[in-house]
């Protein structure tokens, strides 16, 4: 693909605007967040044109933004942000994502390292029968079509009504794993028919579940508020989303919305950026199914957290309580949320898509858990299975500057294709296992795909938003184990 | 965009290639006639998803679609195909396109259910997109480009 050969204005070392003028048709300028080394890699390809086409959308405020893990995607870039004014804008199926509520979850335990490489054979093998995954992997939920209705509005509480974790993990969860205004009526039979086996998987692709040591504490006392106290100390994170149920909810509505486009008078640079007025029967619609769509991905997490601990429990014989297995957070990273936002010293109500990013909320706001009222919104930053994954912290600049984002992982350098022709699955687990990583997954060939190789570096994202201020890193956890589908 | 990644042949020419897109995977389907380029289009989705090979032919299906032009209706007949994988655990490698309109496609579809033991699973696919979505024609014949989500 030829590179982006587009006007960028240099801001500061870590802010870059596109310029309104660079298009005609955009609404706002696009901003993207990137060291001057990423955003030339950035710029390898067309992807600061898909900035600049969502800043096209209706209703758009401020900037069509990016983060440092941008990578081109299909209509919305992967890593984009755009906050529509919910009287006059529109939203998106396409700035959502195919996998509404991809996400990741953490949680933390007092084992050390010392403690689970001895057995990490066994634990991950038990993880790996445990937890349902792999491509067409069906779950051992079985809901019944009425226990599908209650599980798509109550979401994780679904779950945990089952005696899968407590509310303590709600309360450490975004929307405390729910969110408001599903309504299963607009789901088609469609999406149900691929939901109900789907419950409980944990797919696979980019999905996964990390056993991690905590190698760096950037901030020792925030970190404590989360429960993480020293290096060495055993974490695990789980990766998943909606599976086909929330792919399916995405096509239904995006058919809905191509052909609402002309009816609403919308002129789009991309058919993929379809979208309808929030507040149309085309909006609410979508708005409805896709919080479906969510809470079936929260309870996914959840039951997933579950089989988590009960394998840590099956390998430790000690229950997941004594373990100390608490949830640290969970966060969405394909999602759009109604919230409140100060634009122009006014507070307004905007819709924020966020499609490869994720919500970094500061210390005091009113809808973070009360237990990181001081630190702020714990933000869960994946890499890829070779290098390293961070926590970190929303911050008030965040709030001020993108809408309460930041970025989500480590974004995606190699094409799938190219990542295979270059490497072989069995190399990348022989390699990762001479590392101290052991994998286990249902298809080692596509282990090609998610090889460090085919990711920007983590830590290079991590440190531009850290930069720009719009998160603080506060931890830096390493792979031991992983298990993907 | 690096193209002709993996090009496929059959007896006729080639039929579709794979081409690469960073997040995702895209095909390139080809056909003399637009039947045939729905009909390769829908083999190069199960080629994403398993070896074609192994996919044996005894279970039929019947498929209609609509849509309002005839690129979305390439979309919609891929993706109705990915929803029959997902929901009804079946391969499928024998596309009988019988009537063809901008708007409206019928089809009759052959293949098997999953079977883990012979079928080895590559890619998960999520959708078929808009994006970057064209059919175009030349002298040689018809020419139709789909990105998937993968």
């Amino acid at each position: 693909m030829a590179p982006w050969q587009g006007q960028l204005t240099r801001i500061d070392d870590y802010h870059w605007e596109i310029p309104q003028s660079y298009k005609q048709g955009m609404r706002v300028p696009g901003l993207i967040y990137a060291s001057e080394e990423i955003l030339n890699s950035i710029k390898a390809e067309q992807t600061p044109e898909q900035v600049a086409n969502v800043a096209f959308l209706p209703g758009i405020i401020k900037f069509s933004m990016a983060m440092p893990d941008i990578h081109w995607g299909y209509g919305f870039p992967i890593g984009g942000v755009a906050a529509m004014d919910i009287k006059e804008g529109v939203i998106s199926p396409g700035g959502v994502g195919y996998d509404i509520n991809c996400g990741v979850r953490l949680l933390r335990t007092n084992l050390t390292e010392a403690e689970v490489r001895p057995k990490i054979n066994e634990l991950i093998n038990e993880l790996f029968r445990n937890i349902p995954s792999g491509l067409g992997s069906q779950g051992k939920i079985r809901a019944s079509h009425k226990e599908m209705r209650e599980l798509m509005v109550e979401g994780a509480k679904w779950a945990v009504g089952r005696g899968f974790g407590s509310t303590d993990d709600l309360e450490a969860t975004e929307e405390g794993g729910c969110l408001e205004g599903a309504n299963p009526d607009k789901i088609s039979d469609k999406a149900l028919k691929r939901g109900m086996p789907q419950a409980g998987t944990l797919g696979s692709g980019n999905h996964f579940l990390e056993v991690q040591v905590v190698k760096e504490i950037f901030e020792p006392e925030t970190a404590k508020a989360m429960g993480i106290d020293e290096t060495g100390q055993i974490l695990v994170l789980i990766h998943t989303g909606s599976r086909g149920f929330g792919h399916q909810v995405c096509t239904d509505h995006l058919r809905v919305m191509e052909e609402a486009v002309s009816r609403y008078g919308i002129n789009l640079p991309d058919r993929q950026l379809a979208c309808a007025p929030i507040e149309s029967p085309e909006g609410k619609d979508y708005f409805a199914a896709m919080a479906c769509a969510a809470n079936y991905a929260w309870n996914n997490r959840q039951c997933i957290a579950h089989w988590t601990r009960e394998s840590f429990s099956t390998v430790f014989g000690k229950s997941a309580e004594e373990l100390g297995m608490r949830q640290i957070y969970d966060v969405a990273h394909n999602i759009a949320k109604i919230e409140e936002h100060m634009v122009d010293d006014k507070k307004i109500k905007v819709c924020v898509h966020r499609k490869g990013a994720t919500r970094a909320f500061p210390a005091g706001h009113k809808d973070i858990p009360e237990r990181y009222k001081e630190i702020g919104q714990p933000v869960l930053i994946p890499g890829d299975m070779g290098r390293c994954s961070f926590v970190a912290v929303g911050t008030q600049k965040a709030m001020e500057e993108s809408f309460g984002s930041t970025c989500h992982g480590a974004g995606r350098m190699l094409s799938r294709g190219a990542a295979r022709r270059s490497l072989r699955g069995k190399d990348v687990a022989r390699d990762l296992a001479e590392r101290g990583i052991l994998v286990k997954a249902g298809d080692i060939p596509s282990l090609a795909e998610e090889a460090s190789q085919a990711y920007k570096d983590v830590t290079e994202v991590i440190e531009a938003v850290h930069q720009a201020g719009i998160s603080r890193k506060v931890v830096m956890a390493v792979p031991l184990g992983v298990i993907k589908g | 965009m690096k193209m002709g990644a993996a090009v496929v042949k059959q007896a006729a020419g080639k039929s579709f290639e794979i081409i690469d897109h960073t997040a995702d995977v895209g095909i390139i389907a080809y056909g003399t006639e637009i039947k045939q380029v729905f009909a390769n289009a829908a083999l190069a989705l199960f080629s994403l998803i398993t070896e074609l090979k192994n996919i044996g032919e005894e279970l039929k299906y019947d498929v209609e679609v609509v849509s309002e032009d005839r690129e979305s209706l390439l979309v919609e007949w891929l993706n109705e195909l990915i929803y029959l994988f997902d929901a009804e655990h079946v391969l499928l490698k024998n596309f009988d396109v019988q009537s063809l309109s901008n708007t409206r496609l019928k089809a009759t579809c052959y293949g098997e259910k999953i079977d883990p033991s012979r079928h080895k699973l590559k890619t998960e696919v999520k959708a078929a997109t808009y994006h970057m979505l064209r059919i175009d024609k030349d002298n040689k014949g018809y020419k139709a480009q789909i990105i998937f989500d993968i």
